[in-house]
């Protein structure tokens, strides 16, 4: 598991990678209430702003941590977005997506790096 | 506009704290309420707040809330400002702030409380207050963001004024604040204020609040908050509640928040306050206006409008914030309003909001358009509150 310093974690799984927020994010925007996610097929670049995350606080964006193709998307945590909260590593990713240049996943952090860093 | 307003309150995801993001830890350069220690204690996330550190959250939002509208709830509000206002007599003080204020003072009873707000010269709100009579003395419990002005508008009236600074205030909330306090107090009505000692401490009191539920408001010495907090918390059906909690309860029963609802450009008619306003001070009443902005005020309220303060129920999951934009057509159109607040409504279990409407589109079933992230979705006027209130008339 790699992880970007705008919380967000990214398993990889053949040749595409899964993308959901940390644990740590959860927790720090609180209850969430909605969910948008990009559409499947949507080709995106690094920092595109691609999910909305809505709290019972306020709305957050989720950017595209490279540049890829979005294959699949969770559509369970637009159905039942206090998902996000309850399981943010597990059963509520967010998106699946292709990876166009390998080389952008060598920024990100490992695990013990990630912990590090939200201190 | 692309994105509609909401733009500029939207954050990334990066500004959740990490050792090189936001701030993360404490917060030590702002004012603290007696009860900062206490907060600690009981595990809040404290953020800045009318330039006091003040808890946002305890358990979480949803959980705090829904709490509150189940049992009970205890905020600390000591950040808002407590001024005492005494004269020579009742008339003399009550006539004063008449001066500053389109409510009927005069007529208020020894032991009850008013709400009121502060207009301008444009008829604008400057600040809403709650007001109590204590004997022959006024409490005017203030916003903590305004409590300098106020202060200072109070000043120019020629009554004794003194900012009650040693007071924390304390706000019990939710249907089992009674349960709480004990039967001693189950005779207060709605609005009703007395002077009473809990917890070994003395207090005064009034039965109202900010959340729609019934519940008190305990004015205490500062030395003594802690006292009194600890002992009321120590009660299985209050937890701790914070301002996250406190902004969506009040949304929900449709109470307005100053700088946000309702602001010094916006009069009192505009934001759907004329309930607020005794005939009294109306034209035709015994005081008739003499409060700043009174005649564009008086005319407001004979002649009526073009905007007006509205609930909104939007029809998705999406919530609408404030500075959302609404639309009367799904597309083209000018602007006809826009949100003041909005948010997700834990005891609705959907997004509400309220916001600006223009008086022609402004019914109850009228549905308009709110452009959220470039996209017009559908929202409802609904009358409010969201929550129906549960005062103790």
């Amino acid at each position: 598991m790699k992880y970007t310093e705008e919380h967000e974690w990214l398993r990889a799984e053949g040749d595409e990678v899964v993308v959901g927020i940390t644990a740590h994010a959860a927790e720090q925007l609180g209850d969430v209430v909605f969910v948008e996610l990009p559409e499947s097929g949507a080709n995106v670049t690094k920092d595109d702003e691609i999910v909305v995350i809505e709290s019972v606080k306020a709305a957050s964006d989720i950017l595209a941590p490279i540049d890829g193709e979005i294959t699949a998307v969770n559509e369970a945590i637009v159905e039942t977005p206090n998902m996000v909260n309850d399981d943010p590593e597990g059963d509520a990713w967010f998106f699946r997506m292709t990876v166009a240049d390998a080389s952008q996943m060598e920024d990100f952090m490992d695990e013990a790096a990630y912990k590090a860093f939200i201190g | 506009m692309d994105r509609g307003g909401i733009g500029q309150h939207r954050k990334m995801l990066r500004a959740v704290p990490g050792s090189s993001g936001g701030s993360g830890g404490r917060v030590t350069e702002f004012k603290q309420t007696p009860l900062n220690a206490l907060h600690r204690d009981f595990g809040a996330r404290m953020v800045e707040f009318a330039g006091y550190e003040m808890p946002v959250q305890f358990s979480g939002v949803m959980d705090e809330h829904l709490h509150v509208r189940s049992e009970a709830g205890l905020f600390d509000v000591s950040h808002m400002g407590q001024v005492r206002l005494a004269g020579a007599a009742w008339e003399e003080v009550a006539l004063a702030l008449e001066t500053l204020v389109p409510q009927d003072v005069l007529g208020l009873q020894d032991g009850r409380q008013r709400y009121a707000f502060f207009t301008n010269e444009q008829g604008g709100i400057e600040d809403d207050l709650m007001i109590s009579r204590h004997g022959d003395e006024l409490v005017v419990v203030v916003n903590a963001a305004c409590k300098e002005a106020d202060l200072a508008r109070l000043q120019t009236l020629a009554v004794s004024i003194s900012l009650e600074s040693d007071q924390a205030l304390l706000a019990l909330q939710g249907p089992a604040s009674v349960n709480v306090l004990g039967p001693d107090f189950d005779d207060m009505r709605f609005m009703d204020v007395r002077n009473a000692e809990i917890a070994g401490c003395s207090v005064w009191l009034s039965r109202s609040g900010y959340t729609g539920e019934d519940g008190f408001e305990i004015s205490v010495a500062a030395e003594d908050a802690q006292t009194l907090a600890r002992h009321l918390l120590d009660h299985p059906q209050v937890k701790p509640i914070g301002l996250g909690a406190r902004d969506s309860l009040r949304l929900e029963a449709g109470l307005c928040l100053y700088g946000t609802d309702m602001d010094a450009g916006l009069n009192p008619v505009e934001a759907n306050l004329a309930w607020a306003i005794q005939k009294v001070r109306r034209r035709g009443g015994d005081r008739e206006g003499g409060f700043p902005g009174a005649s564009i005020v008086l005319a407001a309220l004979k002649d009526g409008v073009h905007r007006k303060r509205a609930g909104l129920r939007p029809e998705g999951r999406a919530p609408m914030r404030r500075e959302v934009p609404l639309f009367a057509d799904e597309k083209g159109g000018a602007q006809i309003g826009f949100v003041t607040s909005g948010g997700f409504g834990p005891s609705v279990g959907a997004p509400v909001a309220m916001g600006i409407v223009a008086d022609s589109l402004n019914d109850v079933g009228t549905r308009l358009w709110g452009e959220v992230r470039g996209r017009r979705l559908p929202v409802e006027i609904v009358q409010l509150p969201f929550v129906p209130a549960r005062f103790k008339r």
